[in-house]
């Protein structure tokens, strides 16, 4: 049983501008969501290709390919590059593709804003990477940049750094407005708020946390920049100020910003799974309510990236309990998840596989967080790589799968040919296998103490180290195979139907595949 | 919602956002480099590059905002869009007020916080015994634990001229946008001008006070965290209080040109709402800064 639809309609031509002005200058939501997609798709190459080294120095013990301060460019430079340089806008490439379409909009609300928010960005990721060429090199203090080590000990490149962090901020604060303002102001008549298809509710959520706290992460990098250059003492202890101060300004940021980089995922895997498992969703209402109170929580959250600071125990205890506590949405979650598929008549093309492994690992990296949430075991899981695979079974596993599962769910809408589906199942078994090759082993080198951002361990730990490289490489390598189905249904293949997948339902499927240039010029009137 | 649905309209292409890309890029690297160049004494093009960025960014704001002007003088732009510009320049708002947040966030973890611990507070009296002994916590910060020492900005005097000056200016603005929806163009004009003469005088003052403070109290950028906060906060409303001046002077310009109707205004409007904003800031910023 196949969940492809085989009818055949007409396909529309219109009229598009030609040449490399159709991309500089465009005002269309799916240029710009098709240039965000592939300029993040380029990104998670550049940081995959700093993780390889990563995973080729920590191959063996022992120093083996790059110096020291490399090693920490690499750690650096690949954390920033994966948080706001791919997933981010591969995030805002698909809200700019599909929010307009699913609630019947012309295009986004402020469309020339709109592409002055993408070209930013690879402006901003340019002067990153031209900064790893200084001399002294780039940035090497962790992309959490945690005073003193960017202030004192940090090199030349930090302004650069500094700047390059204050431009994708504007762009992400532009991006983010134009999504509410989308949501709020350009609904199709009828289009009610608890009509809504999730991925557009999580995105107005997210794109809420993104404006309440990117200007935060400005102000922090702005700190920074006078400790370092003018003479202030925001993070230095000797002139009344606090080093801690800087990791609670940048965790008020911090925490929001993993869940804007989680919450369109929920809205991504809510929108696959009722589709190929052809039951609507089920608890539409309380996954409004749980993205909701996620939302809110986690502002109420970010010390417990901060147990082992000496915060006084009233502090610890507080944010202990805020922590866990999201565990309860993010359950609610799961749980309607698994209700929705319980009893469906269900199938198993590329976009639900990636959906289902994003349900079972992101719960895995889920239970490792509540075991981080609870402060005394913090105090020995801190610094080591348990956190490393709770992060990586989150954004890998979870936000990369996302991203990959909408890919491979809207490719037929967006190019007009059906995905290799042969091809696609070969990503996703030797992406699967191959994550937990890296990550899983990375939990008992954590917890055995082997501590994170560190190019050389003890000799105990060389035989899963060695392990988890292997499975680093191997899911580097599977990649390629995503990039070889991209390259193929751009190309060609076979034609896409308007419905695409039998069980899809909403606005974006009642389009001709590919979608039109421009669409619902004229708002369609929602039942 | 409004139940009438005019086409939205969805501008053709426009080359201003990309030279606006061009113009952040020019921004962020050249002052990257500047700020190296300066404060370490070499020579090279960041300032260059920094001034240049800035020249490409008043450009591309012309263009730009003239088109959208012409746009709206030949009734492009529906109510629909209307609502879009003031929803888009709300949220605006909001992120520029949680970008001060942070800055008050410090000030506040500082005053409350860091100072109680470097005395010994909370569980840190080892800390304070080995460290700094003799520090004492006070605010303002008068001496830091290093031994800076500095004379703290009175709250009376030119800081309170200078919230009654903005304040006032928030009133005759109000009454500026009266005179707009009552189409008594002279009140708005008027009203507008004295406006701008109060911000412009807010800001002369303020750069007066700079002065004083780097002259005679020895209050200073590097004076330790009463001095972080002071200058930055009041630096950073400076700034915005000079964007929101070149704002309403290019509003003023407007007017002059006869343009906004009664009902039509969303470029005064904005500008309105941010010279608010920012006035809204100072208050805060006087009494947490100043006063407290």
């Amino acid at each position: 049983m196949s969940a492809v639809v085989t009818d055949h309609e007409h396909e529309h031509h219109d009229h598009k501008p030609s040449g490399i002005k159709r991309w500089l200058y465009t005002t269309n939501h799916k240029d710009i969501g098709t240039m965000y997609l592939v300029f993040a798709l380029i990104m998670f190459f550049i940081g995959g290709a700093m993780a390889m080294v990563i995973r080729a120095e920590l191959f063996q013990p022992g120093m083996q390919f790059v110096e020291p301060n490399f090693f920490n460019q690499m750690t650096t430079v690949h954390g920033l590059i994966m948080v706001f340089g791919a997933v981010m806008p591969a995030f805002t490439g698909l809200a700019n593709w599909m929010i307009p379409m699913m609630i019947g909009a012309p295009d986004m609300a402020l469309p020339r804003m709109n592409n002055w928010s993408f070209w930013i960005l690879p402006f901003a990721f340019l002067i990153l990477l031209m900064s790893l060429f200084m001399p002294g090199g780039g940035p090497s203090f962790g992309w959490t940049f945690y005073a003193p080590l960017s202030t004192t000990y940090s090199g030349d490149s930090t302004a650069l750094f500094v700047f390059s962090v204050h431009i994708m901020g504007i762009s992400s604060i532009m991006g983010a407005i134009n999504v509410i303002v989308t949501i709020f102001n350009l609904r199709a008549p009828g289009m009610t708020w608890m009509k809504m298809p999730l991925f557009v509710w999580t995105w107005l959520i997210t794109a809420f946390l993104l404006i309440m706290v990117m200007p935060v992460l400005a102000g922090v990098v702005t700190m920074v920049l006078t400790d370092k250059y003018f003479g202030t003492s925001f993070f230095d202890a000797a002139g009344g100020g606090d080093p801690v101060l800087f990791q609670h300004i940048f965790w008020f940021f911090g925490h929001p910003e993993v869940y804007i980089m989680i919450l369109p995922a929920f809205g991504i895997v809510s929108s696959i799974v009722p589709t190929f498992a052809r039951k609507p969703l089920f608890g539409y209402a309380s996954m409004v309510y749980a993205t909701s109170s996620i939302a809110l929580l986690s502002f109420l959250v970010w010390a417990h990236h901060m147990f082992t600071t000496g915060m006084p125990v009233a502090g610890a205890l507080f944010f202990m309990y805020c922590t866990m506590l999201i565990a309860v949405p993010t359950g609610v979650k799961v749980f309607n998840w698994v209700a929705t598929m319980w009893r469906g008549a269900m199938t198993f093309e590329v976009p639900m596989m990636f959906a289902l492994a994003f349900i079972v690992l992101f719960t895995i990296g889920g239970f490792s967080g509540l075991m981080l949430a609870i402060t005394p075991a913090d105090f020995q899981y801190h610094d080591t790589y348990f956190v490393v695979a709770h992060f990586h079974y989150v954004l890998v596993t979870g936000a990369v799968f996302s991203i990959i599962a909408a890919a491979y769910y809207w490719l037929p809408k967006w190019t007009g040919h059906m995905y290799d589906e042969k091809l696609g199942q070969w990503h996703f078994w030797c992406s699967l296998i191959s994550v937990n090759m890296l990550f899983f082993p990375m939990h008992f080198v954590g917890l055995a103490g082997m501590p994170r951002r560190i190019p050389d361990y003890a000799l105990q730990f060389a035989d899963f180290n060695a392990f988890i490289s292997i499975g680093g490489f191997l899911f580097g390598a599977s990649q390629l195979i995503f990039v070889a189905v991209l390259v193929k249904c751009a190309r060609g293949g076979e034609k896409a139907t308007a419905q695409v997948w039998e069980g899809a339902e909403g606005l974006e499927w009642e389009v001709p595949s590919p979608a039109p240039y421009h669409t619902f010029e004229t708002p369609p009137v929602i039942k | 919602m409004s139940k009438t649905y005019e086409k939205y309209y969805v501008p053709a292409q426009s080359p201003w956002p990309i030279v606006g890309a061009v113009a952040l890029f020019l921004i962020a690297f050249g002052a990257g480099n500047y700020v190296n160049e300066v404060t370490r004494q070499q020579p090279g093009y960041g300032g260059y590059m920094l001034a240049a960025g800035f020249v490409v960014l008043i450009f591309m704001l012309f263009g730009w905002f003239k088109n959208v002007i012409d746009e709206s003088m030949s009734g492009l732009y529906s109510v629909q869009m209307d609502r879009s510009f003031r929803q888009g320049m709300s949220w605006f708002i909001v992120s520029e007020v949680m970008f001060f947040m942070a800055f008050f966030g410090a000030l506040f973890y500082g005053r409350v916080i860091a100072l109680d611990w470097l005395s010994g507070g909370s569980n840190n009296a080892m800390t304070f015994e080995i460290l700094w002994p003799s520090f004492e916590a006070m605010w303002p910060l008068l001496k830091t634990p290093g031994g800076i020492e500095t004379q703290a900005m009175p709250a009376t005097g030119l800081p309170l001229i200078n919230t009654a000056i903005l304040v006032i200016s928030s009133v005759t603005l109000h009454f500026a946008h009266t005179g707009l929806e009552q189409s008594k163009r002279g009140q708005l004009k008027i009203m507008l001008l004295v406006t701008l003469l109060l911000g412009a005088t807010f800001l002369g003052l303020q750069v007066y006070e700079y002065i004083h403070a780097y002259r005679d109290l020895g209050l200073t950028l590097a004076s330790g965290f009463y001095g972080n906060t002071f200058f930055l906060l009041t630096g950073f409303h400076g700034m915005h209080v000079t964007l929101g001046a070149i704002i309403l002077l290019f509003v003023f310009f407007r007017v002059l040109k006869g343009h906004f109707t009664p009902e039509k205004h969303f470029a005064f409007q904005a500008a309105a709402w941010y010279w608010h904003f920012v006035d809204v800031v100072w208050l805060c910023l006087y009494v947490f800064v100043y006063v407290i």
